[in-house]
């Protein structure tokens, strides 16, 4: 394989600047990147995930301490805000999985047609979950 | 045939099988299915979510092994991800070594403390 692949023209093409920003992605891919980079910034913020059913379920005590870090000054703001990352993060990382499942049993999903429609499908709903749960985050209803 | 031994040999890869795919696709169900439990646990109840709501939907012993199967099964779906993005991206062997062992020392700890926080509940 090592020695197959210098045979061939290498095409190194994703530079941040100067390709990545040339390229216009159909919905199917927009949704394919952002997958990936939505379970990147998941796994980053594992260990945040983690604090917070930490002091969530261990006692009475810290759940009031959680309470009130969530709820008060600037801490509480930068932490809603890694929610609402998390938030689309996860809510973009199952609806895009669903597809991909769906994808992997069904031949008809795999269609031109029908994977960019579920690829838009899955954008809308991604992102209006994302603004009314973020909405209710910050308390705006 | 291409020479794949000595000093040729690659190091790293996915072991060229069907095994991590399929195990992704298995953990990810498994993680939907706890997203739709916990979500149905959470909706159903009455009341304002405070302690001892959230802290009783884990207490009880069967959603305590559904949650510990989760978190491990996660364990194992993030690190097939990370793997596929460092072999995607980093070329260079070493680095990817690097960064592969610290995927895996990142995921084993996240894991550990999770099952810890859940174990003494």
């Amino acid at each position: 394989m090592a020695e197959l692949s210098k045979k061939r023209p290498e095409f190194r093409n994703i530079n941040a600047i100067t390709d990545l920003t040339t390229y216009r992605l159909p919905a199917a891919g927009i949704v394919s990147i952002l997958h990936r980079i939505s379970g990147f910034l998941m796994f980053l913020l594992l260990p945040l995930v983690i604090w917070m059913f930490d002091l969530t379920v261990s006692s009475e005590i810290s759940f009031a301490r959680f309470s009130s870090i969530f709820n008060n000054g600037i801490g509480g703001i930068v932490l809603k805000l890694f929610c609402l990352a998390l938030i689309w993060g996860y809510l973009h990382h199952f609806i895009a999985g669903v597809r991909h499942l769906w994808m992997d049993v069904n031949h008809h999903a795999v269609e031109k047609k029908t994977g960019a429609n579920t690829a838009v499908g899955t954008l809308v709903v991604s992102i209006v979950l994302t603004v009314v749960l973020g909405a209710k985050l910050f308390g705006l209803y | 045939m291409p020479v794949n031994y000595g000093s040729k040999r690659l190091v790293v890869g996915a072991h060229y099988g069907t095994r991590d795919w399929i195990a992704q696709r298995g953990t990810a169900l498994l993680m939907a299915i706890f997203t739709i439990v916990l979500l149905a646990q959470v909706l159903i109840s009455r009341g304002p979510l405070g302690y001892d709501l959230w802290a009783g939907i884990f207490s009880s012993q069967w959603m305590k092994v559904l949650t510990l199967v989760t978190i491990i099964g996660l364990g194992y779906h993030a690190w097939v991800g990370m793997r596929d993005i460092w072999m995607d991206y980093v070329k260079p062997v070493v680095t990817r070594l690097i960064l592969q062992m610290f995927s895996i020392f990142w995921l084993v700890g996240c894991v550990g403390w999770a099952v810890q926080v859940l174990w003494r509940l």
